[in-house]
């Protein structure tokens, strides 16, 4: 019995080194990809910080507004912000490749999955950065325009088209990322009818008088053009 | 061969036909039809009076007019003109229009003008606008003359008019020309007129016809080469200056030709003005005192109210653009009561130089920092009004002098804004 029980004893450990021994070279080949991971994600960060700097991407941010939106957060500049990102992102995909050589079963449907959302998670980056460029130039351009036609509240109709540009961003980037497409459509789509039907109420019964005017101004100038005369007896010749 | 793009074969067949001429009047039109007849009759008349032996051609460039604009220009043949009984053409007067593709611009009808002038290989052009109503024959001969006897390169109109006429051109054009390049030229951005074929050729060869320079304010773009590049300049006094009477007073449209393009052209020729140059002189030839005063009505108190609005809701705009210091300024003016309401001549040169450096540094599109001068604009222009209601001619020069004095003082700011950014 005691010689059966060394025996067991014996295969057991043999076992265990033989597992070892196995296990030991993927361990140190996922140490070894966690390290030159980590190397290139650096040399990755460092690079990318200095092709951002290059390119003033800080200044570009600031027109964007995504930089006073993290400056209020007290959060660093987005060129740091952006080369951190990368930088976390190459070196958590060398790390998910190292555990994936040691074989461990089940985790590696994980991270095929991990692998197949970063080009999603890229795009819909993207997607958000220029679409807070566009809507930081349009609604800068709606609101000096309606500034210089001297329009009610330019300020007002500015901050809508932001929104409106901003939301339908958000959405896109959303569907992207397949993070409950369907409610942000919905939600878009409700938000956008609401707005609409909104103008087209505050328009169709408030800005009656308005819209004649301009109708008239636009299709009928040449009865116009007395009454135009008119108004202008008070306009600068500025050339 | 850089016309070679903007002639229609058929426009080349008719420069072959006129052959080599000496002199090139150019007309660019755009549904003129009520006004062309007249001008066109009036060049001609010059051109038969003062060059009589010199070979002549009326090119039209024409922006797609509906109104039979061109069928006036080439229907007006020799044998119409009515003119004093003593004149007779010498040589054969040719009178001939062209299309410009791309629609009505006025920097494509000045490059088929070119580029037709340099085909004919004339030796002096002249440009004329199809509204100058007041137009005489005389105007031919004070812009084309010059060139002619006295090799000259570029003359540009001098014109009397009304105090508060050309409000942009009194307030920034001519301050910032004088100042920046040192040329005290009164009307950098001309209607009216005429240049060498030199200079008509080293423009021609420019690479600005695709670009913004190239499609408006292409006149201004013209008159600053000439001076960066110390051409002969002279300009020439040609009486009083008809106002259109339906004259679009789009400003946003006039800051884009004016603001937009001396910005442009301040990062093209850096090097000329940003070193000490001597100023370039510009006489005037038969110069008379270019302001009148009849009584005119305008409507101030809009000024004011069109200023403070645009202080208050594009704070967001002129945070970006505006130093701190002329920022708080200008919102300090926004505050006053209209009694009390002054933009100095100091502070306004200061905010052009800024806008100028936001334009070169690019802090928002380029075309928002020209279109948000607008109201700042417009707060210079009340006080401007305010200052002149009940002075006389020769007081508005004086203010005129001291707002340029004001311009070449804060020069220094100008370059403080390049600087920075290195």
């Amino acid at each position: 019995m005691w010689k059966n029980f060394i025996g067991e004893m014996a295969r057991t450990m043999d076992e265990m080194l033989t597992n070892f021994a196995r296990f030991l070279p993927r361990f140190l080949e996922m140490l070894a990809l966690v390290v030159i991971g980590w190397l290139i994600a650096f040399v990755l960060r460092a690079l990318l910080r200095s092709i951002l700097k290059l390119t003033r991407f800080d200044k570009l941010s600031e027109h964007t507004g995504a930089a006073p939106l993290l400056r209020g957060a007290a959060l660093p500049s987005p060129t740091e912000i952006l080369s951190r990102f990368v930088f976390w992102v190459a070196w958590l995909g060398f790390i998910l490749v190292g555990i994936n050589t040691l074989g461990i079963a089940g985790l590696e449907e994980n991270i095929t999955d991990f692998f197949g959302f970063l080009p999603r998670l890229f795009a819909a980056l993207f997607i958000l950065f220029f679409g807070l460029l566009a809507a930081s130039f349009f609604s800068r351009a709606v609101l000096i325009r309606g500034v210089n036609a001297e329009l009610p509240s330019p300020r007002l109709i500015s901050w809508a088209v932001r929104t409106m540009i901003i939301l339908f961003v958000a959405s896109m980037a959303f569907e992207e990322l397949r993070i409950g497409s369907h409610t942000v459509i919905v939600a878009f789509a409700l938000t956008f009818g609401a707005l609409m039907l909104g103008l087209a109420l505050a328009f169709g019964l408030g800005g009656r008088d308005l819209a004649r005017r301009y109708l008239e101004r636009r299709f009928a100038r040449e009865q116009g053009a007395e009454q135009e005369s008119r108004e202008r007896e008070d306009e600068l010749s500025p050339l | 061969m850089p016309e070679g793009s903007i002639l229609s074969d058929d426009f080349i067949r008719e420069l072959i036909n006129v052959g080599e001429v000496d002199i090139v009047v150019g007309v660019p039109t755009h549904n003129d039809a009520r006004t062309v007849g007249q001008v066109v009759q009036a060049v001609r008349a010059g051109l038969l009076k003062y060059f009589p032996r010199e070979r002549t051609a009326i090119v039209n460039a024409d922006g797609g007019s509906r109104d039979h604009t061109q069928d006036l220009i080439r229907a007006a043949s020799i044998s119409d003109l009515n003119v004093a009984s003593n004149v007779h053409a010498l040589r054969t007067l040719h009178s001939i229009s062209t299309q410009y593709p791309g629609g009505q611009s006025s920097g494509a009808a000045l490059h088929t003008i070119l580029a037709a002038a340099d085909l004919l290989q004339a030796k002096a052009c002249a440009v004329v606008s199809p509204d100058s109503t007041s137009l005489d024959p005389e105007w031919v001969e004070r812009l084309l003359r010059p060139l002619l006897r006295d090799g000259k390169d570029l003359i540009l109109p001098v014109y009397r008019r009304h105090k508060f006429d050309g409000l942009l051109i009194r307030n920034l054009v001519y301050p910032m020309t004088r100042a920046v390049y040192g040329c005290p030229v009164r009307e950098p951005y001309p209607a009216d007129y005429a240049f060498s074929a030199s200079l008509g050729s080293q423009l021609l060869a420019q690479d600005i016809w695709t670009q913004e320079q190239g499609r408006t304010g292409t006149e201004l773009w013209m008159a600053l080469t000439a001076i960066v590049n110390r051409c002969k300049l002279a300009q020439a006094f040609l009486g009083t200056k008809a106002r259109k009477e339906d004259a679009p007073a789009d400003l946003v449209k006039a800051m884009r030709e004016t603001a937009g393009t001396i910005f442009l052209s301040l990062d093209s020729y850096y090097s000329a003005w940003s070193s000490p140059r001597e100023p370039l002189e510009a006489p005037c030839i038969g110069c008379q005192p270019t302001v009148s005063l009849e009584p005119t009505r305008l409507n101030r108190k809009r000024l004011y109210d069109m200023f403070k609005f645009g202080v208050s809701e594009l704070e967001p705009v002129f945070f970006s653009i505006l130093s701190t210091a002329t920022h708080e300024e200008l919102k300090r003016l926004a505050g006053m009561s209209e009694d009390d309401f002054s933009y100095s001549a100091d502070l306004w040169a200061r905010t052009v130089y800024e806008f100028a450096g936001a334009y070169h540094k690019a802090v928002i599109g380029r075309d928002h920092v020209v279109q948000a001068l607008v109201p700042l604009f417009r707060g210079r222009a009340f006080t401007f009004l305010t200052e002149n209601r009940d002075t006389s001619a020769e007081q508005v020069e004086n203010n005129l002098d001291a707002l340029c004095q004001s311009f070449e003082r804060e020069k220094p700011h100008l370059l403080e804004q390049w600087a920075e950014r290195k």
